[in-house]
């Protein structure tokens, strides 16, 4: 059996009989890495000790018959959760040598529930970025094309969950983090409503639109992750107090009578022929499976790439401005007054696409022109909210493509802004919005590169997209295709 | 919308970050080309439109303020590029 791709269910199968110990399957991981990671860069830190003491600590659990669903299995973690005693450096200068005095809730919950953490995987600088080409690290590749981006800013969970060197991994999602990474590697991203998973420990971009969620190769893996995920958390204002359902238990109900709109604005021009196929397939595929496909209108659509960065760079100037140089991150050497050293210790710390949002965040917040930029992006961030809640009274799930085309060349959009801010273009709604949303393999271009499908639901509804996702997995294949 | 040299300065002090005139110049031709892609937000009406500054609508809960993780001193003072018997150490701030 190859270890490296099978699903969450099986290895927990496979540890709970112990055919299989933790102990075993985290060194299988480990050595994967250890052979493919200097090609892929998918990795920031990796944490062979902590892993196997882990893992240790596991089989110990699963031989007591006290094992959940995730004890054993090895995960790889965006490195912008913060892990007490292990390096979080968000792919940034500032904080790469940053140990977190403290756990980010979702780590202690997985931890708790037995997963074994791998390591902390590459990403763009602070969330920043569509091709993981910001990190002070060094760009992580596509598995499917070494030449080619994984997509952003969770690029190298997306690239280590690709190539098996983890059975799955956790990423966030301010505009598109997870989806967009997940369709450009063939892997199945979920984003769940704002809210819904605890921000707490993880280092902030935009606080009203980061999220984290499972980057797995199915569905299924998705449900089982967010489970363990998912819940209120005292420690986070911004959490919702609502009951978890069983997402395990919902993936079953049927797609028959589903009603499903595709909203025009979606497959405009610039949409790319491959994308569209691919997606327009899935259309089909789901009315097969005896769900309604209806074409709606989301009017706002075009205006949200403006809005999302107006609001989320003005977020992230703000939440960046804690990074002085005094209590932690980066200091410069011999500075010669304390406004110095912080200009200094800033300007060394972050890499150019951070320091131009950081730039473009002050300026729309700054006197003169807050009302211009971001109280009038606040107000449209409303309509576009507003579209999708319109849209819901008439259907129960928006299917999109998740990206215009497919991976993009490493270096091919990285010295225009405005060119990679447009590849979040069927992404960002739906955090302005604080939807959830779920990214699917549906198939591939002329350069056998995946193609990816979105399927956007009502608040608090991931067990309906978890549901439609796995329906889908059930008839199709793509999501079992690896890269050579 | 065109920002100058002037301006990207201005928001470089606000922002505590250094530009060198190259970077100077390069900031104001990309910030310039973004709030382009910003202005266009001015076609659409938005009289009366209630801002939306969250993406979920629940009143932020409120808790007692009870003193929790005390002793953190060593490990919060590790992450300091430089302390000082029990502090962070800065550059003088008067003379």
């Amino acid at each position: 059996m190859d270890l490296s791709h099978i699903s969450l269910t099986d290895a927990a199968e496979l540890l709970r009989s112990r055919s299989l110990s933790a102990v075993e399957l985290t060194r299988h991981f480990l050595n994967r890495i250890e052979t493919t990671d200097p090609t892929l860069n998918a990795f920031i830190t990796v944490d062979a000790a902590g892993a196997l003491a882990a893992a240790e600590a596991a089989d110990l659990r699963l031989a007591q018959g006290q094992a959940t669903p995730l004890t054993g299995i090895p995960l790889a973690i965006k490195d912008l959760f913060c892990t007490q005693g292990l390096r979080t450096t968000c792919a940034s200068k500032m904080l790469q040598h940053f140990v977190p005095p403290y756990e980010s809730t979702v780590t202690r919950r997985l931890k708790a529930a037995g997963a074994v953490v791998l390591g902390k995987t590459n990403m763009d600088e602070f969330a920043m970025g569509s091709s993981n080409e910001t990190s002070f690290f060094g760009p992580v590749r596509n598995p499917w094309d070494h030449d080619r981006t994984p997509g952003g800013s969770s690029g190298g969970s997306a690239a280590a969950t690709a190539a098996g060197l983890c059975l799955a991994a956790i990423g966030t999602d301010t505009g598109g983090s997870i989806r967009q990474p997940a369709a450009l590697t063939g892997t199945t991203g979920l984003k769940p409503t704002y809210g819904r998973v605890s921000r707490y420990g993880m280092i902030a971009f935009a606080s009203s639109l980061d999220q984290a969620g499972p980057m797995t190769r199915s569905v299924a893996d998705a449900a089982t992750l967010l489970q363990a995920m998912a819940g209120h958390d005292p420690l986070d204002s911004t959490s919702i107090d609502a009951p978890v359902p069983d997402y395990q238990s919902g993936l079953t109900t049927s797609m028959r009578g589903m009603r499903i709109g595709i909203p025009a604005e979606y497959f405009a021009d610039g949409l790319a022929d491959s994308v569209r196929r691919g997606v327009e397939q899935a259309m089909e595929t789901f009315r097969s499976l005896g769900a309604q496909c209806l074409s709606l209108s989301l009017p706002s659509t075009a205006y949200a790439i403006p809005t999302y960065y107006i609001i989320a760079p003005a977020e992230a100037s703000s939440n960046l401005a804690r990074y002085d140089g005094i209590r932690f991150g980066h200091r410069c050497a011999d500075p010669q007054d304390l406004q110095e050293m912080y200009a200094r210790s800033r300007s060394e710390g972050f890499g150019a696409e951070v320091k131009r949002r950081i730039m473009l965040g002050t300026y729309v917040l700054s006197s003169g022109y807050y009302d211009a930029y971001y109280r009038k992006a606040q107000k449209v961030r409303r309509l576009i909210a507003d579209d999708f809640q319109s849209a819901f009274t008439q259907v129960d799930l928006l299917l999109t493509p998740t990206t215009p085309e497919t991976a993009f060349r490493i270096g091919e959009k990285n010295s225009d802004p405005v060119q990679m801010y447009l590849s979040d273009i069927f992404t960002i709604n739906v955090n302005l919005a604080g939807l959830p949303g779920l990214s699917l393999p549906c198939g591939f271009d002329e350069n056998n590169l995946p193609v990816g499908v979105q399927l956007i639901g009502r608040p608090l509804q991931e067990a309906t997209l978890l549901a439609a996702g796995h329906a889908f997995q059930q008839v199709t294949d793509w999501h079992l295709r690896r890269p050579s | 919308m065109s920002i100058d040299a002037q301006t990207v300065k201005h928001v470089a002090t606000l922002a505590r970050l250094q530009a060198s005139p190259t970077e100077v110049e390069a900031y104001a031709e990309q910030l310039s080309r973004i709030l382009t892609l910003m202005e266009t937000l001015n076609s659409l009406p938005t009289e009366g439109v209630m801002p939306m500054s969250h993406a979920v609508d629940i009143p932020i809960p409120e808790r007692d303020d009870v003193v929790c993780h005390t002793d953190q001193r060593e490990a919060l003072l590790a992450c300091a590029a430089d302390t000082d018997q029990g502090h962070f150490r800065v550059p003088k701030i008067i003379e």
